[in-house]
């Protein structure tokens, strides 16, 4: 069967690969490109763990199709640090114990990047909504909501 | 095996869908892509179309047209449609609403189907094209029917009336997950006011058959009726009527059963306010 | 938050602690945040195979045959795999420690015994080739009755779900069909109680639901190895039963792994080890065989349900005089960790009280379900609600005040216990009164002066009660399960250490067996002190692993020399790889 090939912008480089007609991005970022940091949880859309953000706005890998990325700006937990310094986020991800067993955080990083690019001060509500289609197993998600109030300087209280 | 084609515009992807009985269209797919990533669908062609008029959204009139593509996102993003934000709210978290469009949702599979609810209350009416040629605007309930029966047709567009007074639409969605989760059922009611009397009822219920269906029983009781409390009893007495809701990992057909009147009755008592 | 109650045992503890208390960040959390931690299925490799594997959709059938011819043609189809391909397909993962009889196959040959049971796998270049040839094997079934509740399936006559043990029980001590306790004479006690109060209880399975689902990458190194990244809990037991069912020298497997994607004890059971292993062997290539989510939640391994029948002898003074308690475990259809789960199910009961008169029996039936696993204190957790709530309704039986009946109960510093050890460390009094001071519950001034370290071993508190033994449920005699009891231990009965024991007897399936029928010999002569711990060891599996590839046989190795010898301290099972010292 014939390959398509499919061009974006991986973490600000230009990446190049050929896919399967049907591939999935996911797929395609972990197998093709070798960027590990979206994970396959379900291949449902039901964990989260596979989220990247395409031009900007929250996706799950799994579910999209590699060649409709064509042109597209997509970005994963690996491109977040910048050098060798954490991202606010990352670092408050560490500080607040919001990891466990670490499979659930690049998509709970990714989701909550999203969030503050849009809504730099959100409630505790937003901060919810905006994890509530990531699932962690591990950390009973207090922490990871503390986490992402931390990183914004938000209190998390209700705004007026 | 499975393949993609991608349409530059809606012909040529109509011409592909009534020509090719393997070839599927793919608006978000969130939820074809779960078929193809367990390994049921393993042949035929997915159909891509990036023509804008897909995407389109016309808010200016009585009669709002939006585009077939348009996601759950989109509709958040309008304030135009807030009417409609609760419905497009209750769709999965953010990454699935960038992706979950309205046309997808027309046929999305019992428990899913919200956002379809919501206009069925609103009576709208679905622009279907088959083969090429101009669509052709169906009523949304002709159009479930039509889909029960295996019908197909690519959507192109959605045709919403607005409605007079906002306040006047309600949207409630039952769900045993917070601060979200698929629906155990979800209700719309349109219910303009004339007079302090309900005029043209509308009532729609999702996740109660296997497509989101009308309660048409619900709205007889309502008809030319205040909302007071003897209104309020001879609805919820109506509340089942015609229901075929079934069992799944969300809930039994009984439990929806169980539910369902007691939810009715809190959104009309809400709606009475 | 965190509290540290150093008001409690404070000469029992050395308080210079460097870590407890404090914070530190752990060494994994910088790979976490970056996404740079490697997870099994995180590694590149060239010329990737996937596998896929086909599954019984019946419960319960026999295989009428099985036609791999179109799959095997079908595009990018490297491999199929059946049960004649894998060198040992029979295994019980317990059998690296010697405990129970090999019981499952990885590829089902002649029958399916639950839902999901895998039956063909196909290995392909890519996933979708593989799910598209998935399509089209042809395996042609005779559905049988199943049986899926646990005590009907201990009936005679029940359905035979797993042919190694055909009365659907886990063997216990070569001798019985479960796992007994026996402490003084709860019959007579319960004659004497003021009131019997008996319940049932019953638990519903548990999937663990890893974010990662299980899967492994087994791919051929150049020094004739396979390096497997693995998403084991327990890597080295993944690393024996891969080498046990493939027939290789462990020495040619390079396990890689212990980052793992959550697994809370499903992560324990090799499901996806051994196939990819094989796969490469087979192909020379690369193989990759994750679970995707439906097959995880569906036939993944979950927490076994339980039901738990407990009968109390309580006195209206709300003491405890007897408890007995039978249980069944759910173990689906094949034994993986039930066996185990039914030992430390045994040596919990009855919890932390002090009770004269325990007597336990506990199950282990299969049923044709997806087989159960390890999951957090499985064979404690469900027995302890059971137990927790069998109080509250024990207390309202006295019409006493839970709490208060909790600390008259509970065990104390030289107790003796049902497995006839001292307790020890003993805090449940101390833990009740915390909890009321925090909840705000009123205890009277007699339960708030208790404490667990005085008045504990007190004159029958100290001693193994006279006990009365019987012979009932003998394996393959369902007809002796309601027997009488056949003899009474005289009180300070204890039994002999299996360590002080030659540890193996006889063979069976041509690999060596351990002695499991307890011996008995009057005990020791025991200080109850906190200081110091009982002569008594009890050691219910063997210490011994003797694992030996299949073929040719082995003779049985000659006794290890028991390490059981040299310790001092008290020896407990542990995990699931047998005895440490404590
Ligand atoms: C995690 C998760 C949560 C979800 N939660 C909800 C929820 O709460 N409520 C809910 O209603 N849904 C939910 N869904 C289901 C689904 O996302 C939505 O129903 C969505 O609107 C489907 O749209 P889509 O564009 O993704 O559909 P697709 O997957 O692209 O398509 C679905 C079906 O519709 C057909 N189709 C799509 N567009 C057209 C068209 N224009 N013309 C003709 N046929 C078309 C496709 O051929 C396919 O058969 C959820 C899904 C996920 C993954
Ligand atoms: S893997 Fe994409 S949402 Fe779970
Ligand atoms: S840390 Fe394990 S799933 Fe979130």
């Amino acid at each position: 069967m014939a390959k398509h090939p499919v061009q974006f912008r991986l973490n600000g480089s230009d990446r190049a690969t050929f896919v399967d007609g049907a591939e999935n991005l996911l797929n395609t970022l972990r197998r093709g490109l070798g960027d590990f940091a979206p994970k396959y949880g379900c291949g449902q859309g039901t964990c989260g763990v596979c989220t990247v953000l395409v031009d900007g706005e929250p996706h799950l890998s799994c579910l999209t199709l590699a060649v409709a990325c064509e042109g597209r700006h997509v970005e994963t937990a690996s491109g977040m640090a910048d050098g060798p310094d954490f991202h606010p986020l990352q670092a408050a991800f560490m500080d607040h114990f919001a990891a466990q067993c670490g499979f659930c955080t690049p998509g709970m990083l990714t989701a909550a990047r999203a969030l503050l690019a849009k809504n730099p001060n959100p409630t505790r509500d937003e901060v919810v909504e905006a994890i509530s289609g990531n699932i962690c197993r591990c950390t009973g998600y207090e922490p990871i909501i503390a986490a992402i109030l931390a990183a914004a300087g938000s209190s998390g209280a209700r705004r007026a | 095996m499975l393949d993609v084609r991608t349409c530059a515009s809606l012909a040529e992807a109509a011409g592909i869908l009534s020509g090719d009985r393997q070839a599927l269209l793919v608006g978000g797919g969130t939820l074809v892509m779960r078929d193809v990533n367990e390994g049921r669908l393993t042949d035929g062609t997915l159909v891509r179309v990036t023509d804008p008029a897909l995407t389109q959204m016309s808010l200016s009139g009585a009669r709002l047209e939006l585009g077939a593509g348009v996601t759950m996102a989109m509709v958040l993003a309008r304030p135009e449609l807030a009417f409609l934000h609760g419905a497009a709210r209750a769709i999965g978290g953010p990454a699935v609403r960038n992706m979950a469009t309205i046309g997808g949702n027309l046929f999305a599979p019992m428990p899913y189907g919200d956002f379809t609810t919501a206009l069925l209350a609103l009576d709208a009416l679905v622009v279907v094209q088959s083969g090429y040629g101009a669509g052709r605007p169906v009523p949304l309930e002709e159009f479930l029917a039509a889909r029960e029966r295996g019908s197909q047709g690519m959507v192109t567009a959605l045709q919403v009336p607005r409605p007079q007074n906002p306040q006047h639409f309600h949207f409630r969605k039952i769900s045993r997950v917070k601060p979200k989760g698929i629906a155990v059922l979800s209700i719309a009611a349109h219910l303009p006011l004339a007079g302090g009397r309900v005029a043209q009822a509308r009532i729609a219920y999702g996740a109660m058959a296997p497509t989101p269906m009308r309660a048409k029983g619900v709205e007889r009781a309502l008809e030319g009726r205040a909302l007071d409390a003897a209104t309020l009893a001879a609805a919820r007495q109506a509340a089942l009527e015609g229901t075929r809701p079934e069992t799944d990992a969300i809930a039994s057909a009984w439990y929806r059963r169980e539910v369902l009147p007691v939810h009715l009755a809190r959104l009309l008592a809400g709606a009475a306010r | 938050m965190l509290e540290m109650r150093k008001d409690l045992f404070a000469d029992e503890r050395d308080d210079n602690l460097n870590e407890v208390g404090k914070g530190s960040q752990r060494q994994d959390m910088p790979g976490h945040v970056t996404a740079r931690t490697r997870f099994f299925d995180d590694h590149a490799f060239d010329g990737l195979l996937h596998l896929k594997v086909v599954r019984s959709p019946h419960a319960h059938a026999r295989i009428r045959s099985i036609d791999i011819a179109a799959a095997a043609r079908a595009p990018g189809v490297k491999r199929v795999l059946r049960g004649a391909d894998v060198p040992v397909n029979k295994n019980t993962l317990l059998s690296l420690i010697n405990f129970g009889k090999d019981d499952e196959p990885t590829l089902a040959v002649s029958k399916v015994c639950y839902k999901g049971e895998p039956v063909v796998a196909i290995i392909a270049d890519t996933e979708a080739q593989a799910h598209a040839a998935r399509k089209l094997v042809r395996v042609e079934y005779e559905p049988l009755k199943p049986v899926f509740d646990v005590e009907e399936a201990l009936k005679p006559g029940a359905p035979v779900v797993n042919e190694t043990y055909p009365g659907n029980y886990f063997e216990y001590h070569e001798r019985f069909d479960h796992q007994k306790l026996r402490f003084g004479d709860v019959d007579a006690a319960f004659a004497r109680a003021d009131q019997v109060v008996e319940a049932r209880y019953q638990m519903s399975p548990i999937e663990h639901a890893p974010t990662e689902t299980n899967g492994t990458i087994a791919a051929p190194e150049h020094n004739d190895r396979y390096v497997v990244h693995s998403c084991a809990q327990g890597l080295f037991f993944s690393l024996g039963t891969t080498a046990k069912i493939l027939n290789l020298e462990s020495n040619r497997l390079h396990f890689i792994g212990g980052t793992v994607g959550g697994g809370f004890g499903g992560k324990v059971d090799s499901l996806t080890e051994p196939l990819a292993v094989l796969g490469a062997m087979l192909t020379g290539r690369p193989v990759r065989y994750v679970l995707d989510r439906e097959e995880e939640m569906l036939t993944g391994s979950p927490r076994g349900a339980e039901r738990i029948y407990v009968k109390d002898g309580v006195m209206r003074d709300g003491r405890i005089v007897a408890r007995h308690i039978r249980s069944y475990f759910d173990a689906g259809a094949y034994t993986r960790l039930s066996s185990y789960a039914a030992i430390k199910c045994t040596a919990h009961i009855p919890g932390p009280y002090s009770i004269p008169n325990v007597s336990s029996d506990v199950y282990v039936a299969y049923t044709n379900r997806c087989p159960s696993t390890a999951m957090r204190g499985f064979g404690v957790t469900a027995v302890d609600f059971a137990i927790e709530v069998h109080m509250d309704r024990v207390a309202e039986a006295v019409n006493m005040d839970p709490m208060e009946l909790r600390i008259l109960n509970a065990y104390r510093d030289g107790d003796m216990k049902a497995h006839r050890r001292v307790a020890k460390n003993t805090a449940l009094i101390e833990c009740v009164q915390v909890a009321a001071e925090k909840a705000g519950w009123p205890l009277s001034d007699t339960a708030r002066r208790q404490t667990s370290v005085a008045s504990g071993g007190a004159g029958e508190r100290g001693q193994i009660p006279a006990t009365v033994i019987d012979q009932r449920g003998q394996i393959g005699r369902p007809d002796t399960r309601t027997g009488g009891p056949t003899q009474t231990l005289p009180a300070g009965t204890t039994r002999i250490a299996l360590s002080k024991e030659p540890v193996m007897e006889g063979a069976r399936d041509g690999r060596a067996a351990p002695t499991q029928v307890p011996r008995y010999e009057p005990a020791p002569r025991h200080e109850p002190a906190r200081a110091q711990p009982p002569a008594y060891a009890p050691q219910p599996a063997p210490p011994a692993p003797s694992y030996q590839p299949a073929s040719p046989p082995p003779a049985p190795p000659a006794p290890a020399p028991s390490p059981a010898h040299t310790q001092h301290g008290a020896v407990r099972f542990s995990s699931v790889f047998g005895t440490r010292r404590r």
